[in-house]
C-alpha cells in the first residue's frame, strides 16, 4: 500500500513531464494499434478462407482464363463435392475511385459453398429469377446507399461495355471476419453478353471454386485436379483458398512489411522517450534513493520504485491508447470505404499493445533502476537533486 | 550504561580512488564512544569527519582496522546484513533533512517502521508520539515543502528516533538552518541525549553546535588530533 502510494505520488511529481510522456505513449500505442490493424486487414482474405474450399486457376497466370468445359472434369474428380465458376469483373461504378470487388458467379453452387454470406431466402429467389440481378454486401450497400431494387450501372474494364445490374438482395456477415463489401452477379449474364460482344472470349472462366467432401484429402484432390489437365493447352494450379488469398497478399508484401516495421519503429521511439524520462527522474532522486537505502530499505525496493513508476506511466498511456484505437479505427475504416473489407481491432492487436507497453515500461526502467539500486549510499547522499 | 562502549574503533583506515590515484582519507583511527555519549566530530573540510561518521553508521566500508558498533563488527557484514543492521541500530539526521517530498510529515516518520513487523495501528501510535516529541503534532499532514527548515529537520529527527535506534548520527544537522532554528534543533538533540540517553555522534563545523556536545573529537587530515571531554 505504501509502496503503491510512493510510486503514484512520484509519478505525479512533475505533472507536465508525466502528462507529456503519457501523451507520447498514447500517440505511439494508438499508431501501433492502427498500423497493426491495417496489417491484419490486409491478411483478412486469407483468414476468412475456409479449409474445405479450393481454387483452381490457370497455372501460368490468374489473368489467363480456363475453358468452361474443365468444370465437368473437375466435378468428376474423386473427393470433389461441388464446383462453381467465378470471374473477377473489375467494373467501375461512376468513378474509378469507387472501388469494390465484383464477381460473376454461378449462384446456386457458389452461395452454397459460402454459407457465411447470409442472403435472405426471398431475396435469393428474386436474384435467381433476374438475369441482371445482383447480391451486394451490407457494408457495400451502406457505403454507396444501395437498396433492393436499385439499378447499378458498371463500366467494364476487363469486359468492355456498359453493364446494368439490379440489386436483388443484401447479404450480411455470418462471421466477424466475413467480407461484406462484395458485389455478385450471374456468371451466365456475363457469358451470354460476351458471346454477343466478343464471342472468342465466351465460355472462359477465371477460377473454379471447388468444395471438397473431406478436408483431410484437400491436398490429394488438388493434385488430382491438376493431373487432369497436365500437358493440356491450359494447365491448372489448384490450391487451398487460404493459399490463393495469401498469394494476393504476397504481391504487396513489401508494403505490409513496411507498415509492420514502422509500427515497431514507433514503439522503439517511445521506448527511447520513456527511457530518457526515467533516466532524468532517477537522476533527480538519487539522494532520496540513497536515503531510503541508508534507512535500511533494500536495493530491490529502490529498483522496484523505479520499475513501478515506469510501468504505471506506461500503463496509463497504453490504456488510453488502446481505448482510442477502437473509435479512431472505426473512423479510419469509414474513411477507407470498401478498401479494407474488414477493419476491426482484434484481440491479438490489443494483446500486442499490452505486451509492448510492458516491454517499454520495463526496459525504460532497467538502467536507471540498476544504477539507483547500486548507488553507494555515501555518494548518493551527496548528490544534488 | 555510560561506561558501556557502543562504538569501538581500532586502527581504522579508509581511502578513495580518484582519477587513478589512491587518496587516503582516514589513517589509523582508534576511538571509543560510550553508550549515552553526545560526541561532536570537528575538523576542516576534507579532514575525514563525514567519512568517519559514514563508517560508524554503516553506509560505507573501511579498508582496514576494526569497527565494532553495538557489539557487532560491521565491517564483516554483507550489504543486505548492513541494511538490516542500519534499520535496527542507526538513526540518521542529515544536513539537508533528506525527507521524501511526496510524503507527509507523518508518512516520512513512518518510513523506517515499514521495515518492522508493527501493525498499522502500532505504527500510527509510534509516529504520533515521535512527532509530539519534536512538537509537530499539528503538522502531521503537511508535506516537507509546507514546512520551514527547522520544522523539516525536526521531522527528520522524529524519523531518526522512531525505531529507538542504538545511535543517532547527525551530519551537520544545523548547517542549513538559521540561528534560532539551529538552537531549537540543538536543544532537541540535547534533550534526546540527556532525557532519553540517546548516543549521538554529530559532525559539525559550527563551534556553537560543538559546544552542546558532551565530548569533542578533532580530525585533521584523516587523523584524530585532540579530544575534549
Amino acid at each position: 500500500m505504501h509502496f503503491l502510494k510512493l510510486v503514484l505520488r512520484n509519478a505525479l511529481r512533475h505533472r507536465l513531464r508525466t502528462a507529456l510522456t503519457v501523451l507520447g505513449l498514447v500517440v505511439a500505442f494508438l499508431s501501433f494499434g492502427l498500423l497493426q490493424t491495417i496489417v491484419a486487414a490486409w491478411y483478412h482474405g486469407a483468414e476468412a478462407a475456409a479449409p474445405n474450399r479450393l481454387i483452381t486457376r490457370n497455372a501460368v497466370s490468374l489473368t489467363i482464363p480456363l475453358p468452361l468445359h474443365y468444370r465437368e472434369k473437375v466435378r468428376a474428380v474423386d473427393g470433389v463435392k461441388a464446383v462453381a465458376v467465378a470471374n473477377w469483373f473489375a467494373g467501375v461504378y461512376q468513378d474509378p475511385k469507387n472501388f469494390f470487388p465484383q464477381f460473376a458467379v454461378e449462384p446456386v453452387p457458389y452461395f452454397s459453398m459460402y454459407p457465411e454470406y447470409r442472403v435472405p431466402e426471398e431475396a435469393f429467389r428474386a436474384f435467381l429469377r433476374d438475369r441482371k440481378g445482383a447480391i451486394v454486401g451490407r457494408k457495400l450497400a451502406d457505403t454507396y446507399g444501395f437498396k433492393v431494387g436499385d439499378a447499378v450501372p458498371l463500366k467494364g474494364t476487363i469486359f468492355p461495355g456498359n453493364w446494368e445490374f439490379v440489386v436483388r438482395g443484401i447479404y450480411d456477415a455470418g462471421e466477424a471476419k466475413t467480407d461484406t463489401s462484395l458485389f455478385f452477379f450471374h456468371w451466365d449474364y456475363l457469358n451470354e453478353t460476351m458471346k454477343q460482344r466478343q464471342p472468342l472470349r465466351a465460355n472462359q472462366v477465371g477460377i473454379f471454386v471447388v468444395e471438397v467432401s473431406d478436408v483431410e484429402r484437400a491436398a490429394a484432390v488438388s493434385q488430382e485436379i491438376d493431373k487432369q489437365f497436365k500437358n493440356s493447352i491450359a494447365e491448372t494450379l489448384t490450391e487451398t483458398e487460404q493459399a490463393f488469398q495469401i498469394g494476393f497478399v504476397k504481391q504487396t508484401e513489401a508494403i505490409v512489411i513496411a507498415i509492420r516495421v514502422v509500427s515497431f519503429v514507433v514503439i522503439f521511439i517511445i521506448l527511447a522517450v520513456m527511457a530518457n524520462t526515467m533516466a532524468m527522474t532517477a537522476r533527480e532522486r538519487f539522494r532520496e534513493y540513497a536515503t531510503l537505502k541508508a534507512l535500511g530499505f533494500a536495493p530491490r525496493y529502490v529498483a522496484a520504485l523505479i520499475f513501478g513508476e515506469s510501468l504505471a506511466i506506461t500503463a496509463v498511456g497504453c490504456a488510453i491508447g488502446i481505448g482510442l484505437t477502437f473509435p479512431v479505427g472505426g473512423w479510419f475504416a469509414s474513411q477507407m470505404g470498401t478498401l479494407f473489407p474488414v477493419f476491426e481491432v482484434s484481440e491479438n492487436t490489443v494483446a500486442l499493445q499490452i505486451a509492448c507497453a510492458v516491454a517499454v515500461g520495463a526496459i525504460a526502467a532497467a538502467l536507471p533502476a540498476r544504477r539507483a539500486a547500486r548507488v553507494r549510499i555515501a555518494e548518493g547522499l551527496r548528490a544534488i537533486g | 550504561m555510560r561506561d558501556q562502549r557502543i562504538v569501538e574503533i581500532r586502527n581504522l583506515s579508509k581511502s578513495y580512488q580518484r582519477g587513478g590515484q589512491i587518496v587516503p582519507v582516514l589513517s589509523d583511527i582508534t576511538l571509543d564512544i560510550a553508550s549515552g555519549e553526545f560526541v561532536a566530530l570537528m575538523g576542516p573540510s576534507g579532514s575525514g569527519k563525514s567519512t568517519l561518521l559514514n563508517l560508524i553508521a554503516g553506509i560505507d566500508k573501511p579498508d582496514g582496522g576494526m569497527l565494532r558498533v553495538a557489539g557487532i563488527d560491521i565491517a564483516e557484514l554483507s550489504e543486505s546484513e548492513l541494511a538490516d543492521w542500519r534499520a535496527e541500530h542507526v538513526g540518521f539526521i542529515f544536513q539537508f533533512y533528506n525527507l521524501m517530498p511526496v510524503l507527509t510529515a507523518f508518512e516520512n516518520v513512518e518510513l523506517p517502521l515499514l521495515l518492522t513487523r508493527l501493525t498499522s495501528g502500532e505504527r500510527k501510535s509510534h509516529v504520533e508520539t515521535a512527532l509530539a516529541m519534536v512538537s509537530l503534532s499539528d503538522r502531521m499532514e503537511h508535506y516537507p515543502s509546507e514546512l520551514s527548515g527547522g520544522q523539516q529537520q525536526r521531522v527528520a529527527i522524529a524519523r531518526a528516533i522512531i525505531t529507538d535506534p542504538t545511535i543517532l548520527v547527525a551530519d551537520e544537522p544545523t548547517g542549513d538552518l538559521d540561528r534560532a532554528s539551529a538552537e531549537d534543533i540543538l536543544n532537541l538533540m540535547d534533550r534526546l541525549n540527556a532525557e532519553l540517553g540517546k548516543t549521538i555522534i554529530m559532525v559539525t563545523h559550527d563551534p556553537n553546535a560543538a559546544r552542546r556536545a558532551r565530548s569533542l573529537r578533532h580530525l585533521e587530515k584523516g587523523v584524530l588530533t585532540a579530544d575534549r571531554s
